[in-house]
């Protein structure tokens, strides 16, 4: 039994390893596809598995973008043909899918990606074949890929904001509690960093692992410690346990705000507003931003998939990756990856959430950092913002609290 | 001093979680030798249960009051079915058991999420049990969850219905004397295959309140009953096969274990530290903390 299980490992393991290496032997940038009057992209998001919930909702917002701009013409005179693929939440499946969608349907560009496992297990396959990926969802920094380009929030552009927010607002005893895995470890280590240099003093630090749901301890934690708030990076369901915890145990947004930087209004709307009313998020984007351009996306989202649906910060970066590839295009007047990237510098779209430029040096974006507070109506409004866009700085070398992390 | 007393309260209500979830398990489990690996679904189909009637009917307290009856009649029918459909063709072969039921634990995940979608869901708590009372006020006031005493109120009562029922009725007289001695009840005129029947039946309806008591602390999902069939089998295994009595001291111990760790260290290390304490118990007392004495020779 336990030597068959050995030997289909083995076989599936080779079995893979020719798959790669049929796939990297050629060296050469991977050909798009542009001879008819298509051109095709590719959508690489889990529409399977525990991430579904949140990256089906991307991956309708990236479609909504594409018939958009079939509608207005396409692209250098050539409508654009998505090709969908599951990633069903699991990483190897991803940059299988991945290395599928640029060597056998031959897309011009890759939208997707969600977690940050699944994005490092893409990387490589991007990388090999010189294609592009275009991730919408703010992550944890310290990477930069010579063929990704990041569409949400950096460091910088969230997590740093929410701390100066709350150092503003004169809350400086604050306490870390977050899922176990990449994400969180590595944001609270840029938090403890960036609290030592400003007079912040860390109260306490507690991960919970992925999916569990039994807070009453974390919540007792957090109570005796006397926090001025708490920054919240927990991630999926294991909210709904901690807020109603916290809310049991007679915690308020009055009292203790918690800051979230994973909850937006999908997930708002599924915790249920009347455990969250009042506390706070980060993101760069809210349905509620105003300005024409976010009235129109959240029209047409709502009249595409229904006016239940809320709009949210990485079905936003999405929308407008297609945009800012699309621009991208017409400026090199091809869709040769190198050609792209080359023109990528500068190039700026009127986004939902404002004005967004491309870094060229570090294939970010700069963006605006938006503070917002939960609404008893699930709705997140924003109480700060940073005025204008910032400056992507991935590896935080802008700040002198974070020479130390890598 | 109160942080002690809230991490006591606390360890408390863990344990009558731990309690509520393991209860119904250790009837099938402990009194009849069946490794129902669906029974998390059946907590599952009991949380479903209330969402369900939150969503027909209006009104969170009236909803979850509704909810404990009708889900006990839910899973304890899931359960009476399984019985009679597969298990009862394996009483004398646990380790299929296993087998059978963790395939039908997977279908039933399917199925909730064929009927329900993937996403988790929520169910709105009554506001009575969303907030908390004041044991000792002042400026470091203990508190208590008000959801917390109401789930610890419903595992006592749970444990003295299915006590009184196993001690005091005709069912609970029958139900003991199989499980001691099968072939003995059989020859006595006890016929087995009801009373096998009525006992799942009633340890699948405890899965069933179980669920609608951890709609209160957690999320509704496909896979939240995989989360805690592994804690409800220690406590089982612990607490020594077939006792109720070691079923209810081991959950209580194991919760205020946890949450005594916990307070100390992390959520992940009091998890391993809990298992390293349970792996040493069970080499101490390999049969747990209470076994049963019978004339049976097997």
């Amino acid at each position: 039994m336990a030597g068959a299980a050995a030997l289909a490992a083995v076989v599936a393991l080779s079995a893979c390893g020719a798959k790669t290496d049929a796939g990297g032997t050629s060296d050469k940038a991977a050909q798009a596809d542009v001879s008819g009057d298509t051109v095709k992209v590719g959508l690489l998001n889990s529409l399977s598995g525990t991430m579904a919930i949140s990256e089906v909702t991307v991956r309708d917002s990236l479609k909504l973008a594409i018939e958009e701009i079939n509608a207005s013409g396409g692209v250098l005179g050539k409508k654009i043909k998505p090709i969908s693929e599951d990633g069903a939440s699991d990483w190897p499946t991803f940059a299988e899918k991945a290395q599928k969608l640029i060597k056998e349907d031959r897309v011009a560009a890759t939208f997707g990606c969600w977690t940050s496992a699944s994005r490092k297990a893409v990387k490589p396959v991007f990388e090999k074949n010189k294609s592009l990926l275009f991730y919408p969802v703010q992550y944890e920094g310290l990477e930069e890929s010579p063929y990704i380009f990041y569409t949400g929030a950096t460091t910088n552009q969230q997590i740093v904001p929410a701390l100066d927010y709350l150092k503003s607002q004169g809350r400086k005893k604050i306490y870390l509690v977050g899922s176990d895995y990449v994400f969180p470890r590595t944001a609270n280590k840029e938090i403890k960093a960036y609290a030592k240099a400003n007079g912040m003093t860390v109260l306490g630090e507690d991960y919970a692992p992925l999916g569990s749901t039994e807070f009453s301890t974390i919540a007792n934690k957090v109570k005796a410690s006397k926090a001025d708030a708490v920054f919240n990076t927990l991630n999926g369901d294991s909210n709904v346990a901690f807020f109603k915890e916290y809310k049991s145990a007679g915690l308020t947004a009055k009292t203790m705000p918690v800051v979230s930087v994973s909850i937006a209004e999908e997930e708002v709307k599924s915790i249920g507003s009347q455990y969250l009313a009042g506390q706070l998020t980060a993101w760069n984007y809210y349905q509620t931003t105003p300005g024409a351009a976010n009235t129109k996306f959240v029209k047409a989202y709502k009249a595409k998939y229904g006016q239940d649906k809320p709009t949210s910060d990485p079905m936003e970066a999405a929308y407008t990756s297609v945009y800012l590839w699309k621009a991208m295009v017409e400026k090199a007047k091809s869709f040769d990856p190198e050609k792209v990237k080359a023109a990528s510098d500068g190039i700026t779209f009127d986004a939902p959430e404002g004005k967004v430029t491309v870094d060229g040096a570090s294939q970010h974006i700069y963006k605006t950092a938006r503070i917002g507070k939960i609404g008893s109506d699930g709705l997140i409004k924003q109480v700060w913002d940073s005025g204008k866009p910032i400056k992507p700085d991935p590896y935080l070398k802008g700040y002198d609290w974070a020479s130390g992390l890598s | 001093m109160t942080v002690i007393l809230g991490q006591m309260f606390t360890g408390v209500s863990i344990g009558a979680v731990l309690l509520l979830i393991a209860l119904g398990l250790s009837l099938t489990f402990g009194q009849m030798n069946v490794i129902n690996m669906a029974h998390g679904e059946f907590i599952m189909a009991g949380a479903y249960t209330t969402y369900v009637l939150q969503k027909s009917i209006a009104g969170a307290g009236i909803s979850l009051i509704v909810a404990l009856p009708v889900a006990f009649l839910v899973s304890g029918a899931l359960g009476a079915l399984l019985e009679w459909l597969l298990i009862r063709r394996l009483y004398l072969r646990p380790l299929d058991t296993l087998l059978v039921t963790w395939g039908v634990s997977l279908m039933l995940q399917q199925l909730a999420r064929d009927i329900f979608g993937a996403p988790n869901v929520q169910t709105r708590a009554p506001d009575l049990l969303t907030g908390n009372i004041t044991v000792i006020g002042g400026d470091d006031p203990l508190t208590f969850a008000n959801s917390r005493l109401f789930i610890l109120g419903l595992a006592i009562a749970a444990v003295v219905a299915l006590s009184l029922t196993l001690r005091l009725t005709p069912l609970g007289r029958r139900i003991r004397a199989v499980v001691q001695n099968r072939d003995l009840a059989e020859v006595s005129g006890i016929s087995t295959g009801p009373v096998d029947r009525t006992a799942f039946f009633i340890g699948s309806g405890l899965a069933g309140v179980a669920g609608v008591a951890l709609t209160l602390v957690g999320p509704i999902g496909p896979t939240m009953g995989t989360n805690v069939i592994i804690d409800a089998f220690l406590v089982i295994v612990v607490g020594g096969i077939g006792q109720l009595k070691g079923s209810v001291i081991v959950a209580f111990v194991l919760g205020v274990l946890q949450s005594v760790l916990e307070y100390s260290t992390t959520v992940s290390v009091a998890k391993v530290l809990v298992l390293v304490a349970i792996v040493a118990f069970l080499q101490w007392r390999p049969q747990g903390l209470y076994t049963l004495r019978t004339r049976s020779l097997v």
